[in-house]
């Protein structure tokens, strides 16, 4: 760290000047950061003519050639290129599903950590200690070889009140499908949203004009929760019907069918994250200085209403940024889908690297693949964070 | 909370530790008081019935035997049967110079004891075989021989003595690595390859080279993102948020892979080459935590040194590092347990860690289909190191007097 002193500069050699070694300094650094990469450049071209490779991405465009298991529309004819989408889209999937459960998940436990019923608190306590002071691999690799292989066979499939069906093959839920009632009611809800953010819009001006709370956002919710169960009893019939999955012969019929890797894979990260989500979400609340709460509760406040007016909106400000790298390192964890044979984008990255031996492109398009991940994550919830945060003088 | 304490009937209002006397009393603060909680301890109790007796009656059911069977395995790998008592010794050196270092740094004296005490219990205990029965109690010997020796020596010699005592610290590495490594050519300490080290021990020997080479590299990065000279600056920004940006696993595989495209006239070890890339990301993630503590020191400390005369270095190595890094030791602590558990991805690269070594002997056929067994003790090891880490950080913490803010 060079620290300036321009201030104390007088006459001086020039070898004592600090702008002259500020520059040769960097110029230094520079040459050897430059040494450096071009003798990696010079082995690597060395390594590759020995290896009878050349540098370019047309493999790409060549037939893959291997399968994979799940994901969106691919065969084995597909090109390199169309393998890796499916890695991706695979990736983004256990992502963003991750982020919204293990979120639950944590402030749930948050919360759960600070009950005043000390059978809630062990336990949420209990939960975080062993999750987060395990490895997650190791976690991902038991809920996948020692819990979900080990799942009974279809016929004797777990049940959870005749929806849900847990077997060797996976986990089998509902599926919504949509009846020829379903576009009137989407209309009548899309009424009731409109109708909905004026309320928003009127409530938060009363709120700003008569200094009192208008609880804008809860009065938006229930109008909109009203007009959609409204709608729904008001059309012919039921818009959406639960396709649920029965047992038909050898297999499930209908549903949706969760691989037992993707199972054990959103398993695994929402337990791990949330666990952490879960002293982010305590640290926040218990960062608010007892003041407040009091300040409030002489104010004539109610508990609750202290907690949504007062403390919560204190404390999401804090908890912003720790949830934003953890949201950062789910996507990131989640290349340990790899361990346990989940086609996520690393996984179908290292097999297109063992097939064409294009090691270092196919590690850019990886490389590149989460940099821009985390980019657009960071982005989102930085944008988030400047509207909660603090307005300062 | 006063007026929860008033609400509870016949409660002692003026005087809550009398509470403890009526365990009904307690029940019904901590489990019933207001309607929501009762509930709450319902579904607990609910959801306990439902869980504890299955898990109870796997855990009688369980082949636990696999687990002694391959406890050796499990700790010290494939290394020569004949030569694990240089592991063992390597242990007992780290457990005494542990001891001296506690007696120095006024630790409590009853807790050094208790470990002693725990370690002979264990030797006494452990239906194990003779040898580490002895090597056990040797721990615990050390332990509580070093701490008395510890104290004394530290009376008489004070500050002094620290220096030693760092200075050890420092030879311990090398020695610790002679035991381990061995010299070629020589009788007592043949060279044992890293290709069969494995278990417990790699798993620590990884989490040991990834702290201490990590730390102070990032240290490094850390000055060079703050430095004024640019060049200097966007390098470690841009080195730092590419490796915060990809996942471990990547930079591992580029340890494996790449590496010995870009360095072809060297061979380097597996070990070696994981222990390069967990150095490398472990080294951007301590850079921020470090960052943190530098952006915390007061300018006024820069500039009074600077008033006083001191050269740029000096006002760095004096007044600016020994204020951000006390001030950054508990986030340090925590990067040294995701470490820890982070060293497990090195069994996807073909390390034989703990884990590693533990899906191998999955694969065995005499102990198929016990992952649950297995995979449960595997956890208890690192749950043991990695919590016994984070509350050792935890009292640090308030012993320094940080995290009050």
């Amino acid at each position: 760290m060079m620290l300036s002193s321009d201030a104390f500069v007088q006459r001086k050699a020039f070898w004592r000047d600090t702008r002259f070694l500020a520059v040769l300094f960097q110029v230094l650094f520079l040459a050897v950061v430059i040494l450096l990469a071009g003798a990696a450049y010079a082995n690597m071209v060395r390594g590759l003519e020995r290896l009878g490779l050349r540098l370019q991405l047309d493999f790409l465009s060549q037939e893959a050639g291997f399968g994979i298991s799940e994901g969106i529309a691919y065969t084995p004819g597909d090109s390199y290129g169309r393998a890796f989408v499916v890695g991706v889209v695979n990736t983004l999937r256990v992502g963003a599903l991750g982020i919204v459960l293990s979120t639950v998940v944590g402030v749930l436990v948050g919360i759960g950590r600070l009950s005043s019923n000390w059978l809630v608190r062990g336990l949420s306590s209990v939960y975080v200690e062993v999750f987060r002071n395990t490895p997650l691999l190791l976690q991902l690799i038991f809920w996948y070889s020692a819990v979900m292989l080990k799942m009974p066979g279809v016929r004797q499939s777990i049940s959870v009140f005749d929806l849900v069906f847990i077997n060797q093959r996976g986990v089998y839920i509902p599926r919504p499908v949509p009846t020829g009632a379903f576009a009137l009611w989407v209309w009548l809800l899309i009424i009731s949203v409109v109708m909905a953010a004026g309320l928003y819009v009127y409530r938060r001006r009363i709120q700003e004009r008569e200094g009192r709370p208008g609880f804008a956002g809860l009065w938006a919710l229930g109008l909109l929760a009203a007009g959609g169960a409204l709608g729904w009893l008001a059309v012919p019939g039921s818009p959406l019907v639960l396709d649920v999955p029965i047992l038909q012969g050898f297999n499930f019929r209908g549903g949706i069918q969760l691989s037992p890797e993707f199972a054990a894979m959103l398993t695994g990260l929402v337990l791990y994250t949330g666990a952490f989500i879960a002293e982010v979400v305590r640290g926040g609340i218990q960062s608010v200085p007892k003041g407040q709460r009091e300040a409030a509760l002489a104010l004539g406040l109610r508990p609750a209403a202290a907690m949504y007016l007062v403390i919560l909106p204190q404390a999401l400000r804090i908890i912003i940024p720790p949830l934003t790298s953890q949201y950062l390192n789910l996507v990131k964890n989640s290349s340990l889908a790899t361990a346990i044979g989940f086609p996520d984008m690393f996984n179908v990255g290292v097999t297109i690297m063992n097939q064409t031996g294009q090691s270092i492109p196919v590690f850019g398009l990886i490389m590149a693949s989460y940099l821009s991940f985390s980019l657009i994550t960071a982005l989102i919830m930085n944008w988030y964070n400047r509207r909660v945060r603090l307005v300062e003088r | 909370m006063l007026e929860r304490r008033l609400a509870v009937p016949g409660g002692p209002a003026g005087n809550p530790g009398r509470g403890l006397r009526a365990p009904a009393l307690w029940v019904w603060k901590n489990l019933l008081s207001p309607w929501y909680n009762a509930v709450l301890t319902a579904v607990a109790l609910a959801v306990l019935g439902a869980v504890v007796p299955r898990v109870w009656r796997w855990a009688v059911d369980a082949e636990w035997s696999v687990i002694p069977a391959n406890l050796t395995l499990l700790l010290a790998g494939t290394y020569p049967r004949e030569e694990i008592w240089r592991l063992w010794a390597a242990v007992a050196s780290l457990a005494g110079l542990a001891g001296l270092s506690g007696g120095t740094y006024r630790g409590s004296a009853r807790k050094w004891m208790t470990a002693a005490f725990l370690c002979a219990a264990a030797a006494a205990l452990v239906p194990a075989a003779a040898p580490s029965r002895m090597w056990l109690l040797t721990l615990g010997g050390l332990l509580a021989g070093g701490f008395s020796l510890g104290r004394r020596v530290a009376a008489a010699f004070g500050p002094a003595w620290r220096r030693i005592l760092g200075a050890m610290w420092m030879a311990s590495a090398a020695w610790v690595y002679v035991l381990l490594h061995g010299i070629a050519g020589s009788a007592v300490f043949p060279p044992v390859p890293t290709s069969s080290w494995g278990g417990l021990t790699m798993t620590l020997v990884l989490t040991a080279v990834g702290i201490i080479a990590s730390f102070p590299l990032g240290v490094l990065l850390a000055l060079g993102r703050r430095s004024a000279l640019p060049a200097i600056r966007w390098a470690c920004t841009a080195y730092i948020e590419t490796v915060r940006g990809v996942p471990l696993i990547s930079i591992l595989f580029m340890a494996q892979v790449l590496l010995p495209i870009f360095l072809p006239d060297y061979r380097l070890e597996h070990v070696v080459r994981a222990m390069i890339g967990i150095t490398l990301f472990s080294a951007a993630y301590m850079a921020e935590n470090v960052r943190g503590g530098l952006q915390g020191v007061p300018k006024g400390q820069v500039e009074a040194a600077q008033a006083l005369g001191l050269s740029n270095a000096r006002i760095l190595w004096l007044i600016v590092l020994p204020q951000a890094l006390r001030a950054v030791l508990p986030s340090v602590v925590g990067q040294f347990i995701s470490l820890l558990k982070d060293t497990s991805l090195v069994a996807i690269v073909g390390l034989l860690e703990l884990l590693g070594i533990a899906r191998s002997i999955l694969a065995n056929p005499a102990w198929l289909g016990l992952q649950a067994e297995v995979y449960l003790f595997v956890a208890l090891i690192y749950f043991i190191f990695s919590f016994s880490m984070s509350s050792a950080s935890r009292r640090l913490e308030r012993a320094l007097g940080l995290g009050e803010r």
